[in-house]
């Protein structure tokens, strides 16, 4: 068990990362942070990709003009991840601008305080 | 066959494309997101009905994108099945415009989104590519949660964020079961890993394990987006708080084209074999799925919010889609798409129907509906017939796919689906019944009906929106808003709301969906054989 969590660390790190990320979107009554929350979760799943794609001793898929390349890592996995930080973001910006918005209209960022103001409407 | 495959990333990218004109425009002109719109997908339409022309006389059309072969590029693939779905997506996008001409939000970002979300939902139907599926799918949920938050209220900008932290949940769960898939197989190709997975089911072990976990993970993240009990709490909210036009293309298309996604996942990529030789994975999809029927219909019974109580009924509707396509039968199958199509063209119309009736005659709630059909004969009538539809009454679309996915039922010998399905059905009466009963039996409260009762206006409403084009938009911005807001928070106090504010294309929505519903009811036998060529292909393999 102990061997197994050794080689395979980086897969464990990842299902913490993630564990917390989830934590923080459930736990944390800041709207902020439970957007933080979501974007340590998606972290923890491009950190899974990089886990994925590495090769023990291998070198960037950069092929070269000449000579045997060797080992080399697959691109797939980078692009992927290159693309869903990107998505990321996006994600971010549109929840950032939804939060100003509940700002704006509420006054208050926390969700207990929320959920009491829309109570009373 | 010249070209034909040519349409398929013309498809994608001309939404997509086209989405950046009307924010451009509108640093010149005013009111030109509509018209962009319309353009976009009425041509959309006619070159999908020509791909499906193709599609349905000589069979899958592909395309590699950029001519990289599919092993490492992206292809994009029309078979029957997502054709099908195409379809309805662009035929939905161009009808729900009708809609939007008058009644729905204004605003050229607010069309943007729009063809932005065109553009994701084709995309999501026509992909062959398990990663490229998880770019639209972020895509379309972008430009959902932002139309959801354009309604008039802050409230829906909280239910969009809700549905925003949910949504994105769903779609990394999903990025994690592409990593095991990845790692099992190094390959992203649908085709590919149809091809690859005997192999893997053959050889066992470790790459198995790995595809079990991928499933479990593009499961669960699936349940969360199509809306499954008990992970639907984001829906109703949304549904609810999202502007009139909107609702019926989100309600109609994107958890329609998600549930696809699941269906395209579990058939082409896993396949039935898969699906039946893992231990408890159909009893489980098929457990979700019957819960999801039971508590949406049941959550259903109880709403007073017009709106609210047809999202839970989608809760239901799905579930039923969901528990279809874990019976792993080729019947099911068909019947679960068949009725995907059909709770589609219902579901945009119900919702469509219930902007009507609330700009014109001041109603949300279930009691407020009383005596509509004699001040509204029209709208009342076609959501009647919409609701006869959802029920599941024959001939209609709700029928056919309820029949087939009883009879793939019995095939399966999973009986307590068929029980399901038939306490499902009473369950949506229940609910259609109380709607029906108020709008036709229950006589309108003096105070609540300050209108003569008539027809619904339709010549002088869609005038009245012509005229509406000369105050410029950011009038009819707040007319709009103010309709929605005094017959929200004002109704049977002032006045219920204003006939007028109904136009001809708002109106026809309606009815058309209505005959749409019906029609697709006689045409059960004929969806069936276009469906059969998919399903006969994924059963054979």
């Amino acid at each position: 068990m102990i061997e197994l969590l050794a080689s395979r660390y980086a897969y464990a790190l990842m299902f913490v990362l993630m564990g917390v990320g989830m934590y923080m979107m459930i736990a944390n009554q800041n709207l902020v942070k439970k957007l933080i929350g979501v974007n340590l979760f998606q972290t923890a799943i491009f950190l899974f990709f990089v886990a994925v794609a590495y090769v023990e001793g291998g070198s960037a898929p950069i092929v070269p003009t000449e000579g045997d390349p060797g080992a080399m890592a697959s691109p797939l996995p980078h692009v992927i991840v290159l693309t869903a930080i990107v998505v990321g973001i996006a994600l971010t910006a549109v929840g950032l601008a939804l939060i100003v918005r509940i700002h704006s209209e509420y006054g208050t960022l926390r969700e207990d305080t929320l959920r009491e103001v829309r109570a009373d409407e | 066959m010249s070209n034909v495959d040519l349409i398929l990333p013309l498809l994608v990218a001309v939404p997509i494309l086209m989405a950046t004109v009307p924010i451009a425009l509108g640093l010149r002109f005013d009111r030109t997101g509509w018209g962009v719109t319309t353009l976009t997908t009425t041509g959309l339409l006619a070159a999908t009905a020509y791909l499906a022309s193709a599609v349905y006389s000589e069979g899958m059309v592909t395309h590699e994108l950029g001519g990289w072969p599919r092993e490492f590029g992206i292809q994009l693939v029309a078979d029957e099945f997502s054709t099908l779905i195409a379809l309805l997506v662009i035929a939905t996008a161009t009808a729900v415009l009708a809609y939007m001409r008058v009644g729905g939000p204004r605003g050229n970002t607010f069309y943007a989104g729009y063809l932005l979300l065109t553009g994701g939902l084709l995309g999501l139907s026509l992909t062959g590519d398990v990663f490229n599926m998880f770019v639209f799918l972020e895509i379309v949920g972008l430009a959902t949660y932002a139309l959801i938050a354009s309604g008039d209220g802050p409230e829906s900008a909280v239910s969009a964020l809700k549905y925003l932290i949910l949504g994105t949940v769903g779609a990394s769960l999903y990025l994690i079961g592409v990593g095991f898939i990845f790692m099992a197989t190094g390959t992203l190709n649908m085709q590919v890993l149809s091809e690859i997975m005997p192999e893997v089911l053959a050889q066992g072990g470790q790459n198995l394990v790995l595809m079990q976990a991928a499933f479990a993970f593009i499961f669960v993240g699936f349940a969360l987006k199509v809306a499954q009990w008990p992970l639907h709490t984001w829906q109703p909210d949304a549904y609810q708080h999202a502007p009139d036009g909107v609702t019926p293309v989100i309600a109609a298309l994107v958890s329609t084209a998600y549930a696809y996604a699941l269906g395209r996942l579990m058939y082409t990529v896993f396949g039935p074999e898969f699906l039946t030789s893992t231990p408890y994975l159909t009893e489980i999809v098929v457990t979700v799925g019957c819960l999801s029927v039971l508590a949406g219909s049941t959550l259903a019974v109880i709403q007073t919010d017009v709106k609210r109580m047809f999202a839970y009924s989608s809760v239901a509707q799905f579930g039923l889609v969901v528990a279809a396509f874990g019976l792993v039968t080729e019947t099911a199958l068909i019947g679960g798409i068949i009725h995907l199509l059909g709770h589609a063209v219902i579901k945009a119309g119900l919702f469509a129907a219930a902007g009507v009736i609330a700009v014109s005659y001041g109603a949300r709630t279930v009691d407020e509906y009383a005596g509509l059909a004699d001040n509204r004969p029209f709208v009342a009538g076609g959501t009647a017939l919409l609701l006869i539809a959802l029920i599941g009454i024959p001939p209609s679309a709700g029928f056919i796919g309820k029949w087939y996915i009883a009879v793939g039922s019995v095939q399966a010998e999973m009986w307590p689906v068929a029980a399901v399905i038939l306490l499902s059905t009473m369950l949506t009466l229940a609910y259609s019944a109380r709607l029906l009963e108020k709008m036709y039996f229950t006589p309108a409260t003096p105070v609540e009906s300050p209108h003569p009762s008539g027809p619904v206006a339709t010549d002088g409403g869609h005038e009245g929106g012509d005229g509406d084009d000369a105050h410029g938009s950011e009038h009819g911005d707040e007319s709009a808003g103010n309709v929605g807001a005094s017959a929200f928070t004002d109704a049977g106090r002032i006045g219920r709301g204003n006939p007028d504010a109904v136009s001809f294309g708002m109106l026809a929505l309606v009815i058309v969906a209505a005959i749409v519903a019906v029609l697709l009811g006689f045409a059960g036998g004929e969806l069936y054989d276009l469906l059969d060529p998919f399903a006969t292909e994924v059963f054979n393999e």
